[in-house]
């Protein structure tokens, strides 16, 4: 495959990009509908070609195509290449990106008509997307970080993508500023290893750890780093906070970016990163305590939430977490000694990649559902749901299917995945087990909730409403049913053995006895919730007053936005030190030049301000200043 | 000695007394800026010719070397620039358009000598060419705000003076010379390293030009001075001053106190810390754009300070390099502003709200600027930002390029917080913003400057290498 036709994969949703923003936003505006079909069409010349490349890699030696690469910077005598990374963990992200990025946007064409806003949506989706594929693609760290940051930098454009609601304004902002958080370690890292090893070539360096050549302790450090990159860009605990605030943005937004892509690419990057992760223990045992703990603290916060979607951005969360759990536990097998090294590194990338894969189907796919819902309902509030089977049966029947997958049930999609991460947290991290198959039971459970809850009983939103009770149109049906179909089948393509992982024979996998006790944990969720919200036979709300300390928690998510909003990030930093400066520049410095003078304003003004005694007070400063410098130069010397 | 050598600013002190003559005759105002942007072409043509030359004339005072001509070339660019932009504004001291001009071009002139000068009391000379031009002009519009702004500037670039001359009279009463090559050789015969004398000259040479580029604890003046005086010479002030501050630092440091490095370096060191942190973290709380952008260039003096700090010849080569892109990216941030506001009539940010919508093109290069300031790829400060950090990481300075990218990270809030407003934000009124012709040619040469430096940043990477290398024996 020509080296042409790997780089139009990332380019050509940039192409679309300049194209919208620079003819036809400015020149044809009163038809926005051309800005999706550039989107689609660009997005979906990407699919082909991605699947080309698929084609092509697993026919390769190795299942890596070599590609050229470019000079690009030159520092000093470090000549920094650039290139791209065709090999079977990029493609297959190439897959995901591209497929679930084509159906959201041909979903958008329904969902967004009429928007006053629709070129600029198509032209950040594709800006998006472009980002998206050349993050997968990139080979070395720095460019990596390039679109790293172009990924962020959409993410807060489109959550913020109606401004004039103060929520979506702060959501934007917040999950730019504790993202960040997770970058500055990223990007410490990616120093800390360059000034070890001179590199940034992702291969050079997991070549460099596994042979040892990367010090123990810098190693540690480096990979601790790029975990809180990928932590923040995952939302994983502590930095989960971002996400459930995320869903102010377009629904179809929430299901490619904070479902299905940018948010994965957290967990692609540990894949990336792997061999970096398995050579210190200290990391990747991290790595899977995190991860573990992630998938239940969020789907705990899942199960009382009332907003639909917030209880999908729970789930993903907890999804993520569980992926992340893949890897680690893998990790933690091969620095224990568990497996052996080579093999190893193929299974921690299958298992965590695998989950990946199959939860972007499922996941976009229920978002996509929650945002057909809310077409019709025009809410996202559950309470105000109800009965809405009869009225949208296409949307109910996809929904559905995606929860059976989410929730692990065989045969679909997400049963293949999640049980090679229970299988390896079984094996290497036996505590992280427990974890997984109690989360097991929380995500059948409260994903069950959301369907009775929504589809199931009568309708409970105002009179008015219930006359407009609508099936979607086609135009988002049509990607609907093919995610559908993708997530019961997606189980079954080979992505698994592709990855490096082992196969499962169809019938075979129940003849494992973990597959039984994972679906007897997944049924007891469902008949749980069937049993409270579906036939009623218990009370919701009696149960919730007899846990009222654990559902107040829940609900409540651990009071973590509180303690971060009233401790640490926004009182402290934005009310308290830099009010403080903005009220000492307004006071202090303009105080004294416009509140002293101000009396006297007639009488000569200019004179009359210097003798305010700020310029001296400036003057001031600058013997201040050298005494000081003088001080330390003396003391230190 | 060949007067040659001198042609550039030979011929550009002609340009200026051309322009103030023929402010006299001349009905039509508007051909002065003509005549200035084009006249420039003699001097630069001047420049070019002699590049490749390495003589010195004066008995060693002046140097002409790729250096020097690197930036006279430089300052050329930006004047040329900065009198473009300034047609949109020049109606507001239309009587004094000549002598606005010619000023401007008088302290190019300055600035030429000053990248030039070998010889610390030429180096204060030409300071004082500089200095004292600038003064007139930061005071041109003549109101309240203008007027203190000079008034201010002179007095404190007075004591700055002051103690710059102080440091140079201790440094030339150790070494016995004003000769900057002559003092580096003094100071290694004479064993002057661990004399507290030298120690405290070079604290105070340090404090004179720190505040010529604005470091912290000299800065004070720069918010105060920026927002009063007329924005193209806020824009002038910005980066052609602080450009020849570098440059006689770099002159000075690298060639006389050469062998004192690691006493200045850590010097530099610290200051740098100290001045990007209080700059970045100071402009968030402004709302005047000005003001903010002020603000901004004290941090940008505290990553280019990262090159001093360095003290190697990749050091200084990510310094120049880092001038000439940060040149390209402030001048267009600032001519955009210009354009802006000549129509809006306010600096404030929240009056930029939705600009987008009514002046699309220069919204765009705006926020091209304002992301190339925040250090974010495919722009030249991206480019520049990587350079200098591992020039520092290669000089062992890790540490301060960790704080340099945490600083990095503060300062994306603020700039990218602007470029919300304007894209994000509703807008106040319908009314399109007009600009004219010359303000969006400099305006395009900008933009377009910031995005070959990032992308292809080369070929004025090898200049700037070459430039640089000149500096050491």
């Amino acid at each position: 495959m020509p080296a042409e036709l790997v780089l139009a994969i990332f380019l050509l949703p940039f192409f679309s990009f300049a194209i919208i923003s620079f003819v036809l936003r400015p020149f044809f505006n009163h038809r926005p509908l051309l800005s999706g079909y550039v989107t689609i069409a660009a997005i979906g010349i990407s699919l082909v070609l991605s699947i080309w490349a698929l084609i092509e890699v697993s026919g390769a030696p190795h299942h890596i195509l070599q590609m050229p690469d470019y000079e690009w910077v030159v520092i000093g005598d470090t000549v920094i290449r650039i290139g791209v990374t065709v090999d079977a963990l990029a493609v297959v992200m190439l897959i995901v990106v591209t497929s679930v990025s084509l159906m959201v946007q041909i979903y958008s064409l329904g969902y967004m008509k009429g928007d006053g806003g629709f070129c600029r949506y198509f032209a950040f989706m594709s800006l998006f997307t472009g980002s998206m594929l050349g993050l997968v693609l990139a080979d070395n760290l720095l460019f990596l970080f390039l679109f790293w940051e172009g990924v962020g930098l959409c993410s807060y454009l489109l959550i913020g993508f109606w401004f004039h609601k103060p929520e979506a304004a702060r959501a934007a902002m917040k999950a730019f500023l504790v993202t960040r958080l997770g970058d500055f370690g990223f990007l410490a890292a990616i120093l800390l290893l360059y000034a070890k090893t001179g590199t940034f070539d992702i291969g050079e360096l997991q070549n460099l750890a596994l042979t040892g050549a990367i010090g123990g302790t810098v190693l540690t450090w480096a990979a601790i780093g790029v975990f809180s990159g990928a932590a923040g860009k995952s939302a994983q605990f502590p930095l989960h906070t971002w996400l459930p605030d995320a869903m102010e943005g377009p629904t179809p937004v929430s299901a490619l970016i904070h479902a299905a892509t940018m948010v994965a690419a957290g967990v692609y990057l540990v894949a990336r990163m792997f061999p970096v992760f398995a050579s210190s223990t200290t990391a990747i045992t991290t790595v899977a305590i995190i991860g573990g703990f992630t998938a239940i603290f969020a789907a705990s916060m899942g199960l009382v939430m009332n907003d639909i979607k917030r209880v999908l951005a729970y789930s993903t969360i907890s999804q993520l977490g569980y992926m992340m759990l893949g890897l680690g536990t893998v990790g933690v097998g091969i620095s224990t000694g568990y497996i052996s090294l080579e093999h190893g590194l193929a299974l921690g990338v299958a298992v965590g990649i695998f989950h990946l894969f199959t939860h972007a189907f499922f996941k976009s796919l229920l978002f996509l559902g929650a945002g057909s819902v809310s077409h019709a309902t025009g809410t996202f509030d559950m309470r105000e749901m109800g009965g809405l089977r009869k009225a949208m049966p296409w949307t109910f029947f996809t929904f559905l299917i995606a929860s059976l997958s989410l929730a692990g049930i065989w045969p679909l999609a997400g049963f293949w995945s999640k049980e090679g991460i229970l299988a390896a947290s079984f094996h290497y991290v036996p505590v992280l087990f427990y974890l997984a198959i109690i989360t097991v039971f929380m995500t059948a459970f409260y994903i069950f909730r959301v369907i009775f809850l929504t589809f199931g009983g009568e309708y409970r939103g105002t009179d008015q409403g219930s006359h407009g009770l609508h099936e979607s149109p086609v135009v988002m049906l049509v990607p609907m049913v093919i995610l559908a179909i993708l997530a019961v089948v997606a189980g079954l393509l080979p992505i698994n053995e592709f990855l490096g992982g082992e196969s499962h024979s169809f019938f075979g996998a129940l003849s494992h006895p973990l597959a039984w006790v994972s679906l007897v944990w997944a049924g007891g969720g469902i008949f749980l919730a069937y049993a409270i919200y579906g036939a009623k036979w218990l009370s919701a709300a009696s149960l919730r007053q007899r846990f009222a300390p654990i559902h107040t928690l829940f609900s409540r998510k651990y009071w973590f936005d509180e303690l971060y909003e009233n401790l640490f990030l926004m009182r402290l930093l934005v009310n308290g030190i830099f009010a403080a400066l903005h009220w000492f520049d307004d006071h202090i410095i303009d105080g004294a030049v416009n509140g002293i003078a101000g009396g006297t304003v007639a009488v000569g003004t200019v004179v009359r301000r210097l003798e305010t005694g700020q310029l001296q007070a400036y003057g001031l400063a600058i013997f201040v200043g050298i005494l000081a410098i003088v001080a330390c130069v003396f003391i230190f010397s | 000695m060949n007067i040659y050598l001198l042609s550039p600013e030979i011929s550009l002190l002609a340009l200026a007394l051309v322009v103030i003559l023929l402010d006299l005759f001349m009905d039509r105002k508007w051909l002065l800026g003509v005549v200035s942007v084009v006249g420039l072409i003699v001097p630069a043509a001047f420049t070019v010719a002699l590049w490749g030359t390495n003589q010195t004339a004066f008995g060693g005072a002046l140097v002409v070397d790729q250096f020097s001509l690197f930036f006279k070339l430089f300052f050329l660019v930006v004047v040329a620039l900065v009198i473009l932009s300034s047609t949109d504004y020049a109606h507001k001291f239309a009587a004094f358009r000549g002598e606005y001009y010619a000023i401007l071009l008088l302290a190019t002139t300055g600035m030429m000598l000053m990248a030039s000068t070998r010889e610390l009391i030429s180096i204060y000379v030409a300071l004082e060419l500089t200095g004292i031009s600038l003064y007139v002009l930061t005071g041109f519009l003549k109101d309240d705000k203008s007027s203190e702004a000079g008034l201010k500037y002179l007095l404190l670039g007075a004591v700055a003076s002051a103690v710059l001359l102080y440091g140079m009279a201790l440094v030339f009463g150790l070494t016995g010379t004003t000769h900057l090559r002559e003092i580096a050789t003094a100071i290694s015969a004479e064993g002057l390293l661990s004399s507290p004398a030298l120690l405290m000259g070079i604290v105070l040479l340090v404090a004179g030009f720190g505040f010529k580029i604005a470091a912290v604890p000299f800065q004070m003046w720069v918010p105060d001075v920026y927002e009063g005086a007329p924005t193209p010479v806020t824009a002038y002030l910005s980066v052609a001053s602080k450009a020849a501050g570098f440059a006689v630092i770099l002159r000075v440091f690298y060639e006389a106190l050469g062998p004192a490095s690691l006493d200045w370096g850590m010097i530099f060191a610290v200051i740098a810390a100290i001045t990007m942190t209080v700059g970045n973290v100071v402009a968030i709380a402004q709302s005047n754009i000005k003001r903010m952008l002020g603000y901004s260039s004290i941090a940008q003096a505290g990553y280019l300070m990262i090159g001093l700090a360095a003290a190697s010849t990749t050091g200084s080569s990510a310094l120049v390099f880092f001038l000439v892109c940060y040149a390209f990216t402030n001048l267009g941030a600032f001519i955009a502003i210009i354009a802006i506001s000549n129509k809006i009539d306010s600096d404030q940010i929240a009056d930029y709200s939705g600009m987008a919508r009514r002046a699309p093109l220069l919204s765009l290069a705006l926020a091209l600027c304002l992301i190339s300031l925040a250090g974010i790829p495919p722009t030249a400060g991206f480019m520049a930002k990587l350079y200098i950090f591992s020039a520092g990481i290669d000089s062992g300075l890790v540490w301060l390029v960790i704080i340099a990218v945490i600083n990095t990270v503060i300062a994306a809030y603020y700039y990218l917080r602007v470029v919300r407003v304007i894209y994000l934000g509703a807008p106040l009124s319908e009314e399109r913003v007009p600009s004219s012709g010359a303000l969006r040619a400099a305006l395009s040469f900008a933009c377009l400057g910031v995005l070959a430096l990032g992308i292809y940043p080369w070929m004025v990477l090898r200049i700037a290498e070459v430039a640089a290398s000149m500096l050491l024996p």
